[in-house]
């Protein structure tokens, strides 16, 4: 059974790393949804969210060929149930017409997301959440005319003291 | 601390990992590197072709150790990769050293620069630039600490030349730490007694070592529990002289190629314990059907390698001769001795018929033959290594090794003109044994000039030519798949392999009996050169038995 995957991984904070990861994905054939990267807690390294569609098989393979890679220091994925996964999105928004701009407003109020930016024509909402709050958000503002969308790939933490961290 | 250049640092690396022996071939970026070898203890072994350095690096490190190969930048480091990709399917520990262009040039399409470190990324366990003279040590000892533990692979360390220029105090570490990076996996206990529970109760066991068992140096623990169990070993290519071929449980190597009774016997079995080996589509042949009756228990050091190509009932992490280690200790506590069972009679009936069954054809030079020959006359420690095609099949069904690091092939990458370069860094590595290649034609002429290396380095080895004038196992697949009909396999009569041994300053000759072979080998093994011996066999022979691709082993022909 096919379903979404979230991994994270703590990886080593230097030039080419992204890129050994990324040529793991392609080689062994993995179906990446989205990897988000970034600083991590202790100095020298960082953190990636990947999350992938697939089987159970190809979670365990994923994470197994990440501990693999000599620059990935830990990796483990995360139960969706017991982790905060979230995602930012920048969306661009025709908003030239009154009406439009603010049925706009209302559904950024109702996804508790922000506007950005405003000019004339056009109006920028930003919205942090799971990936299907971002993809219900831009499929009901999809008819308004969507200009661009930016996107973070979602990003996750276990909840509570549970961690995937190495000691100094 | 003392200050030096970068390359001689390097150079001080080496010799601090007791690097004794290097094949390369210098270039504009590595000119510093090998000017600061002349003061070095350090032996080069000049090659005529990169590729070739990578082989004799893996010929050399499956012999024992790990191997050093070395080349310049662009050409040179590409020229190494198919090589580097022969050693990371086999998990052989080499580490390449290649110059790189300087820093300042990296990424504006200087000369001779190629981006090595991309190129190899998926080829090598880890490649490193070490862009300060002053990382160099910590590199270096970084390089060979991964290469060698764990599931060996290729290292490469890439310095670009401002660095081997550059001068720098420097500090040779003593000992490296590589953060979230694991060597050592101790078996998980609870699993080890279900498998020892598994193995006991099985009444028809059956155990598959693969190249791991060669890796970890567990041929003895193998044995033990093979003994203990009357448990029949076949072993994958890569496993091939772990379990010695003479043992009455050896049924000798599984899979496209494998012998009948390996091949038959393996879907009788109840458990199967698979040891360091990963399932390849060569030893399987379709997957969907192997061992779809019987439990499998699988060890292997690499938890990707768990479940990658089948569904298995029972995992280890960890290296085989921990793992085997800890089985046998539980096993001894369930079973003190196994008297004979129906299972034994079968595989003594079974490996009975088929060792009758061998070529009886009137031929006299058929490769069955010539390498049954050769057994004869090797000692057990000495060292056969393989081209890649018919000979190496033939030599993988006709030549039983009897111990392990003593059958080295290009199992993974199948890569042809391995063999005779591998014969080489073998023979460096282990002087005292005979290193005998059994070649065939159109493989040994993609790194024959390796000859010109053999002979000025004064590494004697024997290469035995297997000669159809064809690339033969091409061959044998459009005879056998594609109606005979032959497109691009005739490689005609030329070379002169005897002339052309002669022109590289090596002993040529050419048999054409079964007693002219074995005074001719005989010879060679005594000869201070490196003797070339051409054995013209008939170019429709096939290599039997086979399965055909995508087939069930049980699909045997011929």
């Amino acid at each position: 059974m096919t379903k979404r995957f979230v991994i994270s991984a703590l990886v080593a904070h230097k030039p080419g790393v992204l890129y050994r990861v990324s040529n793991m994905f392609w080689r062994r054939g993995f179906n990446i949804e989205s990897v988000a990267i970034g600083a991590a807690e202790q100095p020298e390294m960082a953190r990636m969210t990947i999350t992938i569609k697939g089987e159970e098989k190809d979670a365990v393979q994923l994470v197994g060929n990440l501990e693999k890679l000599i620059d990935v220091i830990k990796a483990a994925r995360l139960d969706p149930e017991k982790a905060v996964i979230r995602e930012l999105a920048l969306i661009k928004l025709n908003a030239a017409d009154p009406k439009i701009r603010s049925d706009i407003f209302h559904y950024v109020d109702v996804f508790r997301g922000r506007i950005v930016d405003v000019s004339p024509e056009t109006a920028t909402v930003e919205i942090v959440g799971t990936k299907d709050k971002i993809d219900a958000f831009i499929n009901l503002t999809r008819n308004f005319g969507l200009v661009e969308v930016a996107r973070t790939g979602e990003t996750a933490l276990i909840r509570g003291p549970e961690s995937v961290r190495i000691d100094e | 601390m003392v200050k030096m250049s970068g390359a001689k640092t390097l150079i001080e690396s080496l010799e601090r990992e007791r690097v004794e022996t290097i094949f390369g071939l210098p270039g504009g970026a590595i000119m510093p590197v090998y000017d600061a070898l002349l003061d070095s203890k350090i032996r080069h072994v000049l090659v005529r072709h990169e590729q070739s350095a990578a082989h004799m690096a893996d010929g050399y490190a499956r012999a024992g150790g790990t191997g050093v190969c070395m080349a310049t930048s662009g050409p040179g480091a590409t020229n190494l990769v198919t090589g580097l990709d022969t050693a990371h399917l086999d998990s052989s520990p080499i580490v390449a050293v290649t110059g790189q262009v300087s820093i300042p040039q990296i990424g504006l399409d200087a000369f001779q620069e190629a981006d090595i470190i991309g190129i190899s990324g998926p080829i090598t366990k880890y490649s490193f630039q070490p862009r300060k003279v002053q990382d160099i040590p910590a590199t270096v000892k970084m390089a060979f600490h991964i290469a060698s533990t764990g599931r060996p692979g290729p290292v490469l360390i890439d310095v670009p030349k401002d660095v081997q220029v550059d001068t720098a105090e420097v500090d040779f570490p003593s000992k490296v730490e590589i953060k979230g990076y694991q060597t050592v996996f101790a078996p998980d206990r609870s699993q080890i007694e279900k498998a020892a529970k598994m193995l006991a109760e099985a009444e028809r066991p059956f155990i598959l070592a693969g190249g791991g068992t060669t890796l970890s140096n567990a041929s003895n623990e193998l044995q033990k529990i093979a003994e203990l169990l009357l448990a029949p070993v076949a072993t994958s290519l890569m496993g091939k002289g772990s379990f010695p071929e003479d043992h009455p449980l050896s049924m000798g190597t599984l899979g496209m190629h494998g012998s009948r009774e390996a091949n038959q016997l393996i879907y009788e079995a109840d458990v199967l314990l698979a040891v360091g080996c990963r399932f390849s589509d060569r030893t399987t042949g379709k997957l969907d059907e192997f061992c779809s009756t019987s439990h499998v228990i699988h060890i292997d050091i690499d938890a990707t390698e768990i479940g990658k190509n089948l569904c298995i009932d029972l995992a280890i992490v960890s290296d085989a001769r921990t793992a085997l280690n800890a089985l046998y200790r539980s096993l001894t506590k369930l079973l003190k001795t196994r008297k004979a069972t129906q299972w034994s009679r079968k595989i003594k009936e079974v490996k009975d018929t088929f060792a009758n069954k061998i070529e009886n054809s009137g031929k006299e030079l058929t490769p069955p033959k010539i390498l049954k020959e050769l057994r004869k006359l090797l000692p057990a420690q000495a060292i056969v290594t393989t081209e890649v095609g018919q000979n190496q099949m033939w030599a993988s069904l006709y030549f039983k090794a009897l111990r392990p690091r003593t059958f080295i092939t290009s199992g993974g990458f199948g890569c042809m003109g391995y063999g005779f370069p591998a014969s080489i860094g073998a023979k460096v590595a282990r002087p005292d044994v005979p290193v005998i290649d059994i070649a065939g034609d159109g493989s040994f002429i993609m790194t024959e000039n390796s000859l010109a290396t053999s002979v000025l380095e004064k590494i004697p080895v024997t290469v035995l030519i297997l000669n159809n004038r064809m690339l033969g196992m091409v061959a044998q697949w459009q005879r056998l798949f594609y109606n005979r009909r032959y497109s691009a396999v005739k490689l005609g009569d030329v070379p002169d392999f005897v002339k052309l041994a002669e022109a590289y300053g090596a002993e040529g000759l050419r048999v054409g009996s079964l007693s002219e072979l074995s005074d001719t080998i005989k010879r060679s093994l005594k000869s201070e050169v490196t003797t070339v011996i051409d054995v013209p066999i008939d170019p429709e022979e096939n290599v039997l038995p086979m399965v055909p691709s995508g087939y069930s082993l049980k699909e045997v022909i011929g």
